[in-house]
This record gives C-alpha cells, structure tokens and sequence, in this order.
C-alpha cells in the first residue's frame, strides 16, 4: 500500500538521482570527457520537452474528451521533424554562426540588433510561457492529490498549494544550480540537457508500461482491446477538418517557436549531423508516446466510475486496480514531465529576460561601461539566477490566482497560439532578406493584439476579464469587432477563428510594413548573414592554427580573464594535450575552447576577433570587423548615454581628430607630390616624342633642323634622368637611409672643385664669381661630396636664375663657433617675399621657367644638411638672391 | 596665310614643337608663354583656336579659360586644352572650365592636328 510518505520517499530519491546525473555531466563535460553527453540520441531525448505533463496526462484526457483529435498534437512535430527539417537546420546553423542565446536574441539580432524587438519578444514569450508552468505545477499537484485521495484513512491531506510551491522552489534551486553554473555565451548546459535526457526515459517508460498493463493485465490482450475501441464512443468521434488543420499547423509553428524548444533545439545543438538522427528518431519517440493512449482512455471511461478525471487515467488505472508500484512509476512519469518542462523554460525564458531586460536596465542605472568584466560576469548571473526565480514564480502566481480551474486545461493551446505569433517574423527572418524590424514589430504587436483579444482574454471566462458585452456586441459597440466573429463571420471553432486571423493579419501587415519600409544598414548585413547563412559560415569556430604563438593568447587571455584564470586555463588545456610546462600548443581544439571563455567576458564577435588577429589576420573577415564594429558602436551608445563626458574622451577624440588631419594633410600632400612629379616626367617626354616624331616624319627638314631638333631631345632626355636622379636621391635622404661618406678636407679647396664642376659644360650665360680666398681656410670633417653638392646646386642656380645684366655671384666665409656660414649672394632681382617662403619645398620652381629644373635642388640641399647637422636658409634684403649654409666644422657624433 | 592659332604655354621645347607642326600643316601660329596677362592677349586678338596649357606661370589654365568662357567675344570659341598632370580630375576639371577638347602630354602630332582640324571645322 503506497503511502504519501513512501511517494515523497521516491520523489526525492529521485531528485537527488537527477542532481547527482547532473552533476556527473557537468564534470564529465568540464573534463573534456564529455563525448557522450553529446550524442544525437541525448539530443533527440532532450527535445521530449515538448511531451509536457500536459501530454503525459492530458492525452489520455484530450482522448477520453474529443476522441482522436490528441494526434494532432503530435503530427505537427512529426511534420516539421520530417518534412521540415531544413528550417531547422537553417536555424540552427544561424544559431552557431550567430552565437544566437534564444529566440527573442535571435529575432532581435537578425532585425538590426534590435533590443526593442528583444524586449517585446522576451515579454511575449513570459505572457505565453507562465500558464503552462501554472499547468505543470498543477499537475504534480493533481497526481500528489490522487495518492493522497487513494489512501485509506487519509491523515495529511495534502496541502494543494504548499506542494506547488515545494515543487517550484525545488525546480528553481535545480535550474539556477545547473542553470547558472558557469556564464558561457554559447549557453550550453551539459548537466540540464542529460538530466532531460533521462527524464524522457522515465516518461516514456512509465507511459509504456501503463499502456502494456492495460492492455494485456485489464483490458485482456490486443484483440479484446480493440474490441472495447470499436464499441466505445470514442471511435465515433467525427474528424472536425478545419480544427485539425489548425491545431496541426499550431503544434508545428509551436515546435518551432516554444522558448524551451528553440532553447534544446537550437542553443544547446552541439552539432547539426543530430538533427538527421532526430528527424527519424523524435517523431518515433512521439509515436510510442501516442501509442497507448486511446487504450488507457477507453478502459479508464469502461472501468472507473462515472465522473472520474480522464486527465488523471493515467495515474487512477493502476491505483484502482492495486498496482501501486506502477501508479508509483506513472507519477514519476507525470513528475518527470512537468519537472523538465519547468526547468527548461525557466532557462530559456531567464536567458531572454536577463539579456534584454535586466542587463540593459543594470546597465543604464549604474554606469556600467566602465566596468571590469569580473563584476559583470557576477551581475550577469545573479540576473539569470534573480530571472529563473522570478520566471517559476509567475508561474506560481498564476496557479494560484487561477485556483487550477478547468480553464487551465484548455491554456496549453492558447499559449500555442501565442508563440505562434513569432512564426512569420522567425520564417521571414531567416528566408527574406526584405524583411525589416518595423515590419517584424508591426506584425507581432497585430498578431499578439488579434491573439489576446479574440483568445486569450476570453480564456479565462466571459466576465472575467473582457465583458459579456463585447463578446456579443464588440468592442465600442463595432460588430465586425466581436472577439469570436470578426468581419461577422460567425459560427467559426473560437480557436480557428483566433488562429486564422492572427496569424493571416500578422503575416500580412509584416510583410506589407516591411515593403514600404527601408532597412537600416545593420539589419541589411544581418538579414543577408541570416538568409545566406550557408555561403557565409561553413565552418564559423574552426581555427587553422599554426601561426599562433602561445605566449601572445597567454597575454590577451591574461588581459581578459585575470592573471590567475588564464593561467589555470592555460595549464588544464595544456595536460589534456599532454604538453610538459603551462602553455598548449594552439591547436585549432585549444583555439576554440579560449575563444569560448573569452566570448563570456568580452562578446562573441570580439573574442573571436581578438583570436583571429592574433592567429593571422586572414582568420578576420570583414564581417568579424563588422561585429566588432557593431559591438564597439553599442557599447559606444551606452557609455554616451550613460557617462558624462570624460577628459579621457575628449583628450582620446581630440588625438583622434588631430591624427585624422595629420593623415588628411599627408594624402594630399603624397596627391600633390604624384601630380607634380607626373608633370616633370611628362614636359620632357612631350618634347621628346614630338620632336622624333617630327624627325620621323618630315623629310625636308633641313641638316640645321635636324641638328637643333636632336639637341632638343637630347637635353630633354638628360633632363628627364636628372629628374629621375634628383627624385630617388630625395628620397634616400628623406628616408635617412644615406650612408654619410665622412672626410676631411680643406673649404678652399672644396669650394674651387664645386665652382669649376658647376661652371663647366654648362651653356649658361657666364657669371662671375667672387670669392675672398683669405678667410675660406677651413678644416672640415663633414661629407665633402655631399657638401658640394650643395654648393654646385647653389652655384648652378645663380647661374641659371640671375637676371642681372652682367651676372656676379658672390661667395662668403665666416667661421664662428666651431661652425662655418657659407653665403651665396648674386646681382639679380632675388626672389621676392612670397616665394621665398616655398623655395625649399620640392617642385617649388620660382620666377621665369627655364629648362632643366626640376625644383628639387633646395629641397635636396636642405635635405642633406639636415643630415650634417647645419642648415640652408635664404637671407633676405642682399639685393640679390643670397643664400646662407651653415655647416658644422666637425659633423655631430649622432649624425653618423 | 592659314587660319590663326594661338598657343598658350611656358615650356619653350614644347612651343616650338607645336609651332613647327601646326606651321607645316598651314596654319598661322601665334605664342603666349605666362597667364598673368593671357587672358588680355586672347581678348584683344581672339585666334580661330585656342591651344592652352594647364600649369602656367601666374594663373593656371583653368581660370583663364573659365574668365574667357565668361567674356562675349570668347564665349563659343574652341579651346584645346593640354596638361602634362594626366589624372580624371584634370579632365574634369577641364570640362568643368569649359574646354571643347582636352589632351594629355605627351601627345602624338598627328592626333594635335586631327583635333586642331576637327574643331576649327566645326
């Protein structure tokens, strides 16, 4: 005789089973022993969520109720697993690619990162998600309720509400254990997906064994059974077209669109070769789940009295009968249902409001940006953990509040209805790249208001929460408003009606916003890496490796993590490598496993992007950049938001500014410079192909014409390698790569070499020069040769610029101070005042155009007693152009 | 004599390489070599043709033949212009300026008569 004590025996035996498998998983996975906690069957196993205990019990009762119609609960699922699989395939490639964390970030991050949508998501999803908990809590409560009703005596009546509140504070405690163990943005939990895995054994086995107790120990084998099918009134039931069609189509959109499904379908997918095994594997599962059903319904209607619940069939068949260790693994079923579904959406649905909600309004209260990430990794957990809470509370309230009436039964398809709103924003997400986030918002706002208005509220009564009055009149007296019959189109199931227009005015007014609308950039690059996910990301995580240096990820890792964490990380992957020492070998395993701790401090698209510059810069595609960007700009946005401006802000943007105009003056200085060099090739290249083109063509030219012309192309051609000359010098020496040649010699003599190498071979008109040898005895260690050819330019150009009638250049020495002036005065006109400001500037020719400059040699000049240590100015006010080196006698030692 | 061509332009080697080939093609040719005063010499005399170089001494080609473009007598005349800079910007800027033709130094004489010919025809 099972006792109420021996049943919270069992009960907690059985938790405390679950917690230690937890436990074991979550070690085995930290370990990197956790190979088979990935297998595709755990993965099939852990999508049995969607077997709540509203099916493990409320099947039987669905059947008993409305005959087959329990089916289609299960052929949706069936259908999308079968016929479908490539959405969600699609997704969950999108989901590793994008590094998605729920649905809500999902939808928010393929419309431009858009945190309203996420808050609207993330509300929509708690709005449609506690009644179904409420539904769990009530019925472990229901089955707790049973035992206690089935013995004898009875002397503790079970306490309905106490229970429920026991319950939901142990699923907290287990979800926020295994829940929020460790923060990893890839939000995998080894621990919760095995302890599923095991529940849906449990559930499927204790729904098995009923089935095969009814059928062969009650119901007297198979033939006898179909027997007592044929003649119940449940083979009677006439198959209702257009609410099958729809509650079909609804527990598909539901598969795809459940907080908790997405979250074992999508976020903890390790890999998507699973799928092929689940898409064969789950709709099996279903199979055997539906499989006993009708059976279990038909005996209990036959065998227990009148007026029995068919929801409880599952659990009063055995009891009645005295099969208290059955009715005992029954309710470990039923337990086991509702356990996992709690705990699941709980995560699912904490990850979304901590994300979305908490975090951002943590955030804007306190400043964040400027936070280190230790104190953020502790905020961002006690949000989950504060969230989880918060989330199996609703739940309970909602219990509570509802009293567990009977429209309880009924809320599992309402909250089907409900998050098969996000099924056109989710499609049109991932297949239409027009799709855009005010046509999203549009569409789910229309498709949420339709639901509550024609489903939702009316659920829970007429009178209850919207008035008798508009359930029959409409809202503000419109008749074709009328919750239950818009347009006037009455006689509609008021759940088809609800589900036809929400969805159909949902689709259309998405799909119409996001026509006339324009797509911000952001939601373009999104939209295009969502609907092209399979050309973007082949393989988003893989590293080659190779030319990653250790100690460089030691000191990034270092800089993120904190000294002590990187190095523990360090260590443990470097003895799963069997490497002596603390640092692994980069290996694309060990890239991958750091990429992933960094991304739980600093973002995913970051962490992969620090990796990726530091294994090679291929690794960083421009779309990484674009995350990275996309991060930085958020961050960006609070930290304006949120901090007054800083003088560290202001003193980075003001260097910003001032590099940014150093780099803008330089390109259009290195413009210019191109321009002008294009032009000195170009001059003499005119002449010279005219006149061969003129010798080549003419054959009257005179011998005078052809001497003079072959002149001509002749100095055009030395002037063009003077140029070339004079332009690869400047730059050696604009670079500093010249090798000084370091001599001593006499300024006489240096001089008299300089005068007679400029004034030979020249055809300038002669100039003469003065020159007052007396003071030119000077001893220099300095370049010679560079040093005249400073000289010989400036000699040159008094000879080619003087404008003087008779042309005199003068040359004077003064030594003062271990230095020597050197001044270069002629007759002519001089340079005026404006020009003398560019002369040493390159190209800066002055004055009439003669052939044969290039307006390099100032710019040479300056240039290379820059590099003796003295200088070249123009002096103002000799009369003439008058030039002053200053050299000094001996070179400085840093200048060799 | 033929029809009058004047040539703006500093580059003495150049000068007389056009001189020579427009001369023997039986065209007239008159020489200016700084901008300061260009825009004067044009107006006074205004040619058949105008051939003007960009980088000249004292105002560049550009504004010269903006101001010409601007002036009755010059309005329509055809302006050839030339530049030894050879990137768009220079052609557009060109275009900008007002210039029937623009060629790029160094050049083929035979293509500086063809277009000489073709617009002064038209």
């Amino acid at each position: 005789m099972a006792t109420l004590n021996v049943l919270v025996a069992v009960c907690l035996i059985y938790v405390t089973f679950l917690f230690v498998v937890a436990f074991a998983a979550e070690r085995a996975a930290m370990q990197g022993k956790g190979g088979w906690l990935r297998s595709p069957m755990v993965y099939t196993l852990s999508l049995s969520i969607y077997c709540t205990a509203w099916t493990f019990y409320g099947a039987v009762g669905y059947a008993a109720r409305s005959g087959l119609e329990y089916v289609t609960i299960y052929i949706g699922p069936t259908l999308v697993m079968v016929g479908w699989w490539w959405i969600l395939r699609k997704l969950v490639r999108i989901g590793r690619a994008q590094r998605v964390t729920s649905i809500a970030d999902l939808i928010s991050s393929r419309y431009g990162k858009s945190n309203m949508l996420a808050v609207g998501v993330t509300i929509l999803a708690v709005i449609g998600t506690t009644p179904y908990i409420a539904l769990q809590l009530q019925s472990v409560t229901l089955s707790f309720t049973v035992f206690s009703g089935a013995q004898p005596g009875g002397s503790s009546p079970v306490d309905r509400d106490s229970t429920a509140l026991l319950v939901a504070m142990g699923l907290t405690l287990f979800t926020i254990v295994f829940g929020t163990r460790n923060l990893d943005v890839n939000e995998r939990h080894h621990g919760v997906v095995i302890a599923i895995a095991v529940e849906a054994i449990v559930k499927l086995f204790a729904l098995l064994a009923v089935g095969v107790f009814v059928v062969w120990g009650v119901g007297g084998g198979i033939a006898a059974t179909l027997e007592r099918i044929d003649t119940s009134e449940i083979g009677m039931w006439h198959v209702q077209g257009d609410r099958w069609a729809t509650l079909i189509f609804l527990s598909a959109a539901a598969f795809l669109c459940l907080p908790r499904m997405f979250q074992v379908m999508v976020v903890e997918n390790d890999d998507e070769g699973h799928l092929r095994t689940a898409s064969w594997a789950f709709p099996a599962y279903l199979m055997l789940m539906s499989l006993f059903v009708v059976p279990i319904a038909v005996l209990g209607l036959d065998l227990l009295p009148a007026g029995s619940n068919p929801d409880l069939f599952v659990l009063t068949l055995p009891l009645a009968t005295g099969n208290d260790g059955l009715a005992m693994l029954s309710f470990l079923g039923g337990f086991s249902s509702a356990t996992s579904m709690v705990i699941v959406a709980a995560l699912a649905l904490s990850t979304m409001v901590s994300n979305h909600i908490v975090m951002p309004i943590w955030l804007s209260l306190t400043g964040g940006g400027a936070n280190i990430s230790g104190d953020v990794r502790n905020v961002v957990i006690l949000a989950r953990r504060v969230s989880i809470g918060g989330v199996v509370l609703l739940g309970y309230l909602y219990f509570r509040l509802s009293g567990g009436g009977a429209a309880l039964a009924a809320i599992g398809l309402v909250s089907f209805a409900g998050v098969a709103q996000f099924l056109p924003v989710l499609l049109g997400g991932i297949f239409w790249r027009g799709a855009t986030r005010m046509g999203a918002f549009a569409g789910l706002t229309v498709g949420f208001m339709v639901w509550a208005y024609s489903l939702l509220l009316p659920s829970f009564g007429t009178g209850a929460l919207i008035s008798q009055s508009i359930m029959e009149n409409g809202i503000f007296h419109i008749g074709w408003l009328r919750p239950q019959a818009f347009f006037g189109i009455e006689g509609m199931d008021p759940l088809v009606h609800a589900v036809l227009w929400s969805m159909s005015l949902n689709s259309l007014v998405f799909f119409v916003v996001s026509l006339i609308g324009f797509p911000s950039p952001l939601e373009r690059l999104q939209g295009a890496q969502f609907v092209n996910v399979y050309e973007h990301s082949s393989n988003p995580q893989s590293w080659s490796g190779g030319a990653a240096q250790s100690e460089d990820l030691m000191i990034m890792a270092q800089r993120i993590l904190g000294a002590r964490e990187a190095q523990k990380l360090f260590e443990r992957e470097a003895q799963r490598q069997g490497v002596t020492g603390y640092l692994p070998e980069p290996s694309p395993d060990f890239l991958q496993v750091l990429e992933r701790e960094l991304s739980g401090s600093v973002g995913a698209a970051t962490a992969h992007a620090m990796i990726g510059q530091i294994v090679g810069g291929a690794s960083v595609s421009v779309r990484d950049l674009m995350a990275v960007a996309d991060e930085t700009a958020q961050m960006m946005e609070y930290s304006s938001k949120l901090e007054a401006k800083s003088d560290e802000q202001a003193r980075t943007a003001r260097q910003l500014r001032q590099a940014n105009e150093k780099l803008t003056q330089i390109s259009v200085q290195k413009d210019a410079f191109l321009s002008q060099v294009s032009h000195e090739l170009r001059t003499p290249m005119t002449s010279i192909r005219a006149f061969s083109e003129i010798l080549r063509d003419s054959d009257r030219l005179s011998a005078e014409e052809k001497v003079k012309y072959s002149s001509i192309i002749h100095g055009e051609a030395i002037r063009l390698t003077r140029l070339l000359d004079d332009l690869l010098d400047l730059s050696v020496l604009e670079n500093g790569q010249v090798n000084l040649n370091i001599q001593t010699g006499n300024l006489e003599d240096l001089l008299e070499h300089s005068v007679v190498t400029a004034l030979t071979g020249s055809d300038e008109t002669a100039i003469t020069i003065r020159r007052n040898r007396a003071l030119e005895s000077a001893w220099l260690t300095t370049d010679l040769d560079r040093l005249s050819q400073v000289f010989i330019n400036l000699i040159s150009n008094a000879q080619k610029y003087c404008d003087a009638e008779t042309p005199v250049l003068s040359i004077q020495v003064n030594q003062a101070d271990g230095v020597v002036m050197v001044d270069f005065v002629d007759n002519g006109t001089g340079i005026s005042k404006d020009e003398q400001a560019i002369i040493f500037e390159k190209f800066a020719r002055v004055g009439v155009q003669k052939a044969g400059g290039a307006g390099l040699g100032l710019a040479i000049c300056r240039e290379i007693l820059a590099r003796l240590g003295g200088s070249v100015s123009y002096l103002p006010g000799q009369g003439g152009a008058a030039f002053r080196v200053i050299v000094p006698v001996r070179i400085p030692q840093d200048e060799v | 004599m033929g029809k009058r061509v004047l040539l703006i332009e500093d580059e003495p080697n150049i000068i007389e390489a056009i001189s020579f080939i427009l001369s023997r093609d039986g065209w007239s040719v008159a020489t200016h070599s700084n901008g300061h005063d260009a825009v004067g010499v044009v107006l006074a005399n205004p040619p058949e043709l105008l051939i003007l170089d960009v980088m000249l001494p004292g105002k560049s080609g550009f504004e010269i033949l903006r101001e010409l473009r601007d002036a009755e007598a010059t309005r329509d005349m055809p302006v050839l212009m030339l530049t030894a800079r050879g990137q768009t910007k220079d052609r557009e800027m060109a275009e900008r300026a007002g210039a029937s033709r623009f060629m790029t130094k160094p050049f083929s004489n035979a293509d500086v008569i063809d277009v000489v010919r073709e617009l002064v025809a038209t």
